[in-house]
């Protein structure tokens, strides 16, 4: 029964499937399951997994943030330009003025979403022309590479903790960070409230619109962190930094089954959805499949966990509905 | 009894639209927008002396016109609370099979119709999927925008189709005649823009799409067919996507994988800028048209005085957000004061 229990929980499903795919690419190609190979996709899906944490708990409050990828553009470009104007700066001082500067950028979005009424959707498409078009304007449109960068700016990345690349230990904390507030806060359960029924959340005393603030200004921050984590890896900034990369990053929401609807999405199925992605992506040309599969993949795989959430999530009551229904469908044919 | 009573006495009492106001016009969405567009001309025409040019404005309307084709459709999903995402993507697909049609020597009017065909069958599994599995529209569309994307990306690769016969490039590129000089795909947006306006605002069906976007429960217990209508808006805006496809192929005589690359979020930045509530429910096709005058004139003017277009877009950008946030602080300094 126990077995039974762990198979429908939607999370361990996903871990099964992730596993399974892991061991399908490792029978293919044993190179990518040798543990430097695993390490390196981890490293390299970091960003993902904080950024799909991120988005998750707009998406929880029955929101979405568009510009987290231009944010974390704009950030990454801001860190590199200051570095560069005052190479003497402390590594931790940039990181704490990326974290200021995309918390600031999300405030905004958060402001005129909670304060103002603007719908999300509309409010953050708008930022995402905004920022990336000022990645522009601030450098002039120029490219900052490596050379115009500290050393120490450009080996932070690199570093490594205990033998642990510095990137997965942050996307650890950060993800330890997401899972305390949404099981063990107030704020973190009032979100679930919000996004389940603002209505009933209301009259529990929970505010919509201090929350809508709080989920943006945060999702901010994490893409300040980004930003500047991205340009210093990569050894590059310029305006088309992560460009489309929200849709990624909503796409790993979804696979790990979050629910765009509000009110449904965990941690482990969003890390799990965002490793899923990174797997495909560093699976690829190691069994010799052209990146061109990359978008396709990734395609065909929202469109199956949609289908499949959709076939999990339904309700017995849309029963009345659907009765309904079929007594409406031979009268509305007028 | 009462209801057997005579004819003279009606059922229901509708009460009569209550009359304009000064107020209410002023403050009503299209007057905003001829305003803005007042706006816009005299700051263009000021900064320079090339935009009030027929010619010039002529050409100008290639830049906007597939987009505008595209948000007029987008419009009506969004009214009935839906959206697709997925419509530069299907134009990426549509393209991709013209562009290999016409390697095999296929004429211009097959072209015409398996790009209108593919943009169409891609709209109809976008509609199934919604319709058929209960599922938000916007998931349905990130999903089959990365695969309609991945199909072209595969296909192609970092190739790019460019055989394309003349005749099909006159689609794209041509005027209705050599002595009226505006572009075909300017002239097929206004007939189209006539289409959907009596559509929606003159017909049983344009109520009906209100009516689902307000709320899609009571539409369906009012005897609408919401799914029947939700499904054939996805193949509709297929059907638009795919004539986007054949213009814009055409216009610039090539098929790349990255081809409209971004259109989703400019089509819907003009659809809400024209005042259609992305809640559902609320807007018109006027609103739409002005604003896809608003977004395509300032673009062009600023492009005039050769503004980079990344820049443009941090104004539509701010367009957007401030058209949205003024009247809801308007109304919110109103409500403060009664």
């Amino acid at each position: 029964m126990k077995s039974v229990k762990f198979l429908r929980n939607r999370d361990s499903a996903l871990a099964l499937i992730v596993l399974g795919l892991i061991i399908a690419i490792g029978l293919r190609a044993p190179v990518f399951v040798t543990p430097e190979s695993l390490v390196g996709v981890l490293t390299d899906t970091s960003f993902l997994f904080m950024l799909a944490l991120a988005q998750m708990v707009v998406i929880l409050t029955r929101g979405i943030d568009l510009s987290v990828a231009a944010n974390l553009a704009l950030v990454g470009m801001v860190c590199a330009l200051v570095s560069r104007a005052h190479p003497e700066l402390p590594i931790p001082a940039v990181i704490a003025l990326g974290i200021a500067l995309g918390a600031l950028l999300g405030a905004v979005n958060g402001a005129l979403v909670a304060y103002i009424g603007i719908p999300p959707i509309v409010m953050t498409l708008g930022t995402m022309s905004i920022y990336r078009g000022s990645t522009f304007l601030i450098a002039h449109g120029a490219w900052l590479t490596s050379k115009d960068m500290t050393p120490a700016f450009l080996a932070f990345p690199k570093l490594s903790v205990l033998g642990v690349p510095v990137l997965i230990v942050i996307a650890v904390l950060v993800s330890l960070g997401f899972w305390a507030l949404l099981g063990y806060t107030r704020l973190g359960r009032g979100l679930y409230a919000v996004g389940g029924n603002p209505v009933a959340a209301r009259y529990c005393g929970i505010e919509l619109s201090s929350q809508q603030f709080f989920v943006h200004t945060l999702a901010g921050a994490v893409s300040g962190l980004c930003g500047y984590l991205w340009v210093s890896r990569y050894g590059i900034a310029y305006t088309e930094i992560a460009q489309g990369y929200e849709l990624t990053i909503i796409a790993a929401c979804v696979i790990g089954g979050v629910s765009i609807a509000g009110g449904v999405g965990s941690v482990p199925g969003a890390l799990l959805g965002a490793l899923f992605l990174g797997v495909v992506v560093n699976a690829l040309p190691v069994i010799d499949v052209s990146p061109f599969w990359q978008t396709l993949i990734s395609g065909a795989v929202i469109l199956a966990a949609v289908v499949i959430n959709a076939r999990s999530e339904k309700r017995g009551g849309k029963l009345i509905l659907h009765k309904a229904r079929l007594l409406a469908g031979g009268g509305a044919r007028t | 009894m009462s209801l057997s009573s005579p004819a003279s006495a009606p059922r229901y009492e509708v009460a009569d639209r209550p009359t304009l106001g000064f107020a209410d016009i002023v403050l009503r969405w299209e007057t905003i927008l001829v305003l803005l567009l007042i706006g816009v001309v005299v700051v263009n025409s000021s900064i320079s002396p090339y935009f009030l040019d027929f010619y010039n404005l002529s050409d100008a309307t290639f830049n906007f016109s597939e987009k505008a084709i595209l948000a007029l459709a987008m419009a009506f999903l969004i009214i009935i609370g839906e959206i697709d995402l997925s419509i530069a993507a299907i134009i990426a697909v549509a393209s991709l099979a013209m562009g290999l049609a016409a390697q095999a020597g296929a004429p211009t009017s097959a072209l015409i119709v398996i790009g209108l065909g593919v943009g169409a069958l891609c709209g109809t599994l976008n509609g199934a999927l919604v319709t058929v599995f209960s599922v938000p529209s916007i998931v349905v569309t990130i999903g089959t925008m990365s695969l309609f994307r991945g199909i072209a990306q595969v296909a192609l690769g970092d190739q790019a189709l460019t055989k394309y016969p003349a005749s099909f490039q006159a689609i794209g590129q041509g005027y209705i005649s050599a002595r009226l000089p505006i572009p075909i795909s300017f002239v097929l947006f206004l007939i189209l823009a006539a289409l959907f306006g009596v559509v929606l605002h003159r017909t049983t069906l344009g109520r009906r799409l209100y009516a689902i976007g307000c709320n899609p429960t009571a539409a369906l217990f009012s005897g609408v067919s919401v799914n029947r209508i939700r499904f054939w808006l996805f193949v509709l805006m297929g059907l638009m996507a795919g004539l986007a496809a054949v213009l814009l192929t055409g216009r610039i005589g090539s098929t790349r994988p990255n081809i409209a690359l971004g259109f989703e979020l400019e089509v819907i930045t003009m659809v809400v800028l024209g005042g259609v509530a992305i809640t559902g429910g609320v807007g018109g096709i006027v609103g739409v048209t002005l604003a896809v005058f608003v977004l395509g004139l300032t673009t062009f003017g600023l492009s005039l005085v050769n503004t980079p277009g990344i820049v443009i877009s941090i104004l539509n950008g701010a367009l957007l957000i401030v058209s949205i946030a003024a009247p809801n602080l308007v109304a919110r300094v109103l409500r403060r004061k009664t």
